[in-house]
């Protein structure tokens, strides 16, 4: 009962964020000094489509109609929850006629959450393993050279890792690919091969920099955990470093790494966006590239709420799983 | 000298840390005055040199000197970092206190915002922006847009140290004896977040620098202003990289880095120290 309460208080909030966030993208289009449909309008007609008067109006009207700008603010306003929250539905993709755009988002979701989740699980374990190492003997000299390299991989920003891994391993030493070309028919090995070799950079950009913060977070945790009661106690039963480290320092050091995790996702999405953009690899972020240069506005609206949505929900589901992993904390 | 005490025994990563970024600051700071020229205009110096006594770092295939352009692009890329933290941090402290020691229902709806700005992504936002705003931002609106995802992470913190300042005794001593809340809040409350919102300012300043330069790299940044990550973006936009002309790149991207260590090193430091003072009092 008490777990019913407290699930169904967090997906109220949840709710709520999604609210703000939505309201937040409603909004943007209305403070810019310059009208979006005029400028859409004009980027359409710089990329040379001739298009004669009667052709532009309706264009014009359907912007309208699509940006939501008939009515009173308030109607527009319901109007633009509604439809995304109630149907999901962002209208057809203008760029890529008449596609939908929400078919377009389900095609590229793969890509970025497989992405994500897949970096972030090797970087997991890798870190966590270095990490739980380099704290059992903080003095030592490997633990020391495995902080400094860690502390000096952290601070870098994704994309930036990126664009080093690209320069080096596809510009300088030609071993990967430049750009992500998926190849081979669907289920054979060729493809698997192929989305591996391809995804190897990105992937990698990731798995870096997030290795970089568990060992800091995990050492630091570990040093702190190995003093107390009882690992000392553990340790006068007469027990192994290795089953106290597995048993008794490992599950403490893991569980606050977790919170962090939900407060890093905006972030980590963020980076991942560039990176996709960098390496055209066909996920999200490559697709709200391709709509902001091809001014697709309908595109561009359905891809940034769906970050904001997709990024929300991945908090709240750490935040729904956490006590679920961690028996001290009860649900109030 | 209170000030210099909270330096005694620092960890060396503070040290190395402050020197790193004094560097950059000193040279984004002092050395754009003493630019020849205006290092963005074109064929102000001859095209695709490599390093030499004169042009430090090389020329640029459209005649820049690379050096020059560093710390122009070093400056503009600070002045928006330093401003972001500044209006986060003062935002934040002020709001944080404020839903720390009001309760009740402004407590809730600031906890609220709070909570819900911090899962929101920054760029999406910002892409959108600049893709209905002609396609580009200036880095002032960069800048307002940041401070507003920004503020917070100091928010969070400073109201949950409020909270608990609101138990303890020495400040139930300090109302008792009659000064004022200013008095209390400036003197006794302060000192508790002033070592934790330092470094928390220096990791906004690294996070703003960070997401205006993401936002250059796929140039939806401004193109009048040069920062670290549109100078990035212009060296692969006119084919740095298959010119093998890998300094015009590879110069903001071991700026950024060396930067960004440096800021990091100082944050962490930061904090360490103050919650190792914290301990020992």
């Amino acid at each position: 009962m008490r777990l019913l309460r407290y699930i169904a208080g967090r997906l109220v909030v949840y709710l709520l964020v999604v609210v703000f966030g939505l309201t937040v993208l409603f909004f943007v289009p209305r403070l810019g000094p310059t009208d979006p449909i005029e400028a859409m309008l004009a980027k359409v007609a710089s990329q040379g489509a001739y298009m004669d008067a009667s052709q532009v109006d309706r264009l014009r009207e359907s912007l309208a109609d699509t940006f939501g700008l008939s009515g009173t603010l308030l109607e527009q306003y319901w109007a633009f929850i509604k439809r995304i929250l109630l149907t999901g539905d962002f209208g057809p993709s203008l760029s890529m006629y008449p596609t939908p755009v929400m078919e377009l988002i389900m095609n590229a979701l793969p890509w970025t959450f497989g992405l994500l989740l897949t970096s972030t699980l090797i970087a997991w374990v890798l870190g966590n393993f270095v990490g739980l190492l380099s704290g059992w003997k903080p003095e030592g000299t490997s633990s020391r050279v495995m902080e400094g390299i860690a502390i000096c991989l952290y601070p870098i920003p994704y994309y930036i890792l990126a664009l080093v891994l690209s320069i080096l391993f596809s510009y300088v030493w030609k071993i990967f690919p430049l750009t992500t070309t998926i190849r081979g028919a669907p289920w054979s090995w060729d493809l698997v091969t192929s989305i591996l070799w391809n995804s190897f950079l990105p992937g990698a950009s990731i798995v870096i920099v997030v290795f970089g913060w568990w060992v800091i977070s995990v050492k630091a945790q570990t040093t702190a955990i190995k003093e107390e009661e009882f690992v000392r106690y553990a340790r006068l039963k007469g027990l192994g470093d290795g089953r106290i480290l597995t048993h008794y320092v490992l599950p403490n050091a893991i569980l606050p790494q977790i919170t962090f995790l939900a407060l890093q996702i905006g972030l980590m999405f963020n980076g991942s966006l560039i990176t996709e953009i960098l390496f055209d690899y066909p996920g999200l972020g490559l697709l709200i590239y391709s709509a902001v240069l091809q001014g697709d506005f309908n595109l561009l609206m359905g891809t940034i709420s769906l970050s904001v949505i997709a990024v929300a929900t991945a908090t709240m589901v750490i935040d729904l799983i956490y006590p679920l992993i961690d028996p001290r904390i009860r649900h109030r | 000298m209170r000030f210099l005490k909270f330096f005694e025994n620092a960890p060396f990563r503070l040290y190395l840390g402050i020197a790193l970024v004094a560097l950059f600051v000193l040279v984004g700071v002092i050395l754009p005055w003493f630019a020849p020229s205006d290092p963005l205009t074109w064929y102000t110096a001859p095209r695709n040199q490599n390093p030499s006594a004169t042009y430090l770092l090389g020329t640029t295939s459209l005649g820049q000197d690379i050096f020059w352009l560093l710390t122009w692009a070093l400056r503009n890329s600070l002045i928006l970092g330093l401003t972001v933290a500044f209006f986060s941090t003062v935002i934040g402290v002020f709001l944080g206190l404020a839903a720390g020691y009001a309760g009740g229902w402004v407590d809730r709806v600031l906890s609220f915002l709070m909570d819900a700005l911090l899962c929101i992504p920054t760029l999406p936002i910002l892409i959108l922006m600049a893709a209905l705003f002609g396609g580009q931002l200036a880095l002032p609106i960069i800048g307002i847009a940041l401070a507003l995802f920004n503020w917070p992470y100091p928010a969070r913190q400073v109201r949950a140290v409020a909270l608990t300042m609101r138990e303890r005794e020495f400040i139930n001593v300090a109302w008792f004896s009659g000064e004022s809340s200013v008095r209390i809040l400036v003197r006794h409350i302060f000192p508790y977040i002033a070592g934790w919102s330092a470094a928390n300012f220096i990791n906004t300043v690294l996070v703003g620098i960070s997401t205006e330069s993401a936002l250059a790299v796929i140039g939806l940044s401004s193109a009048q202003q040069a920062t670290l990550g549109t100078m990035i973006y212009w060296a692969i936009n006119y084919q740095a990289l298959l010119a093998e002309r890998y300094i015009w790149v590879g110069a903001p991207v071991v700026a950024i880095v060396l930067m960004f260590i440096g800021l990091f090193l100082v944050s962490s430091g930061l904090s360490m120290q103050s919650a190792a003072r914290r301990m020992s009092v």
